[in-house]
């Protein structure tokens, strides 16, 4: 149950962040959830999109150095604890990056780990169920 | 502290025959050593004996200075595809060091000193230090690198030569080369324009510059203009001198200035200046700027014919107010090659070029940006993050950056700040990336 995470690599400087959002935007590619992880010289947009294989393609021919990768995108209960419920579980995962996935009804999380097979695995034996593709449009009207 | 420390003190000519003859006698003092240069390489250096087979050149047809138009040029290319020792025109046995430049891609170029080389540099250097009113007496604080660039050691051998203090500070280090110049009571400092603005802005600031005794500074291995040299000159109280040379003719002790600095006064008795039209490669007139090219006559490790320097420069033949009669080659004006003087290191585009295939089978765009920030030389790297390097990890992110800087520092020699930027965002002019951005005003 991996879904495809589109990564891009934005320079820190004035109007990158717009020049990314327009150029999904024209190509009809809706952002579903997204998380900036920034450095000093750089940032990585990294974004759940409706399409993800578009959404690469159109960020190249942009110029922009555009990728997939797998990520987990895991759903939690509405409800105290359920945060540090999942930490527990995922203790001794190498965990890269987690960020929210923003969803109506339930929080998820999207998680990138060292191995996302063994991070799985463990979800689904503590009855935590994943998302599947269906993440990618969750919010669509 | 206007000049207080430099009164009442008159510089000597080190070596008044040579420094002083008249043109005649020099012109054949020169065709002496350079027929004797020729036959003895053509003898000894299988390069140049067919070299001029090739052209149909002989030793006997060089026979005065005016026949050095006749012989071939030397490029840094020659000295690269002939590594390490190629050129070396004496055996083993006879030379006693080596120092090593940066070549335009990943191999130094090596150059060899025999025991009368190295003594022959330790008397253009005298004759320099001299020139800039050190004495015997006085203690003078070498503060180039030593090692294989040949700053350090050569203007350590060129002040024991003198008969003046070593000190052998290296580079590097401020706060212990001011206690040891305050302490020790230099009178004068070797070591680049940069690095001297540097100390004196820590002098300035630690109050130790109302102490220091220092009345001399020989700069060189890097370019800078009057303006810098008049803003040391007041801020330290000092006369500053520019000393000129590269490896590939002997190391620095070429050329210097007087304290008229009307030009470097070239050692015209070990080395023939030439100043030529780059394009054709015909002789500039007296004062018009071309490259300098020049042939080493007293080398005895690595005599080169007519080197070709690649620094922009012109000639003047005048005899100067200081009573010197070398001819004299101005202040530089550039260079006709992309080479770079960083921090007194040499550093071509194309070594970085050739240092990144070692982060990837084809090199990335990258750009370099050479600043000066605080009187020290800076260089940035930006490196375009083409799909390849990409991740979408932070860490490994990082971790490419981290390992482009230390190849590039192995290669350089000197540690850039690397800086990843998005693809594309290196401005390319007809088709071709520009590589080099210099934010310094040196020329």
């Amino acid at each position: 149950m991996l879904i495809k995470q589109l990564s891009v690599f934005m320079e820190n400087r004035q109007g990158r962040l717009e020049e990314v959002s327009e150029v999904l935007s024209k190509n009809d590619v809706n952002i579903t959830s997204f998380s900036l992880a920034d450095t000093s010289e750089y940032g990585l947009l990294r974004m759940i999109v409706d399409n993800p294989m578009r959404g690469r393609n159109v960020l190249k021919e942009a110029g922009f150095s555009a990728m997939l990768s797998d990520v987990i995108a895991v759903k939690l209960p509405h409800e105290v604890g359920a945060l540090n419920k999942i930490m527990k579980v995922l203790e001794k995962e190498n965990i890269e990056y987690i960020y929210v996935l923003a969803t109506g009804e339930h929080p998820s999380l999207i998680i990138k780990a060292d191995n996302l097979e063994s991070t799985i695995k463990n979800l689904k034996e503590n009855h935590f169920s994943l998302f599947g593709e269906e993440a990618y449009t969750i919010n669509n009207k | 502290m206007e000049q207080s420390n430099t009164e009442g003190k008159k510089k000597m000519i080190w070596n008044e025959t040579k420094e002083c003859m008249s043109r005649d006698e020099m012109s054949n003092l020169q065709g002496v050593r350079l027929k004797k240069m020729v036959k003895n390489v053509y003898h000894s250096v299988e390069f140049y004996r067919k070299k001029m087979q090739e052209i149909g050149l002989e030793p006997g047809d060089i026979a005065s200075i005016e026949d050095i138009t006749k012989l071939p040029f030397t490029t840094k290319d020659d000295l690269r595809d002939t590594y390490p020792f190629g050129l070396f025109a004496v055996p083993d046995s006879e030379v006693v060091r080596v120092h090593a430049s940066s070549g335009t891609t990943g191999k130094a170029t090596v150059v060899g000193y025999t025991r009368r080389d190295i003594e022959n540099w330790s008397e253009c250097v005298a004759r320099v230090l001299a020139m800039a009113g050190v004495r015997k007496s006085d203690k003078i604080q070498v503060s180039y690198g030593y090692g294989l660039f040949t700053g350090g050691l050569g203007l350590h051998y060129g002040a024991e030569n003198l008969g003046a203090t070593v000190i052998p500070m290296s580079s590097g280090n401020t706060k212990k080369q001011i206690t040891m110049m305050e302490d020790f009571g230099c009178a004068a400092i070797a070591c680049t324009p940069s690095y001297l603005l540097h100390l004196t802005e820590a002098l300035e600031d630690s109050g130790a510059i109302e102490r220091i005794k220092l009345r001399a500074a020989v700069l060189g291995a890097e370019p800078w203009t009057d303006q810098m040299r008049e803003d040391i000159e007041k801020r330290l109280g000092i006369h500053a001198h520019d000393i000129y040379g590269l490896s590939e003719i002997m190391g620095p002790g070429v050329a210097a200035d007087c304290e008229y600095h009307k030009g470097l006064h070239f050692y015209a008795d070990h080395f023939i200046p030439e100043v030529l039209n780059p394009e054709t490669l015909k002789p500039c007139k007296e004062g018009e700027t071309g490259e300098l090219v020049i042939t080493p006559i007293t080398k005895e490790a690595l005599p080169l014919f007519r080197y070709r320097t690649k620094d922009l420069t012109s000639i003047a033949y005048e005899p100067c107010e200081c009573g010197r009669t070398l001819p004299r080659i101005s202040r530089f004006t550039g260079r006709t090659d992309d080479m770079l003087i960083i921090r007194g290191v040499n550093i071509f585009p194309s070594q970085v070029e050739a240092a990144l295939l070692d982060v990837s089978e084809t090199s990335p765009h990258y750009l370099l940006i050479v600043d000066r920030v605080g009187n020290l030389d800076t260089l940035e790297v930006w490196v375009e993050v083409e799909e390849r390097f990409f991740s979408d990890e932070i860490r490994k992110l990082e971790d490419l950056t981290k390992k482009i800087t230390q190849i590039l520092q192995q290669a350089l020699g000197i540690a850039p700040k690397v800086k990843l930027v998005e693809p594309r965002s290196i401005e390319r002019s007809e088709g071709k990336a520009k590589r080099v951005i210099d934010k310094r005003k040196l020329f």
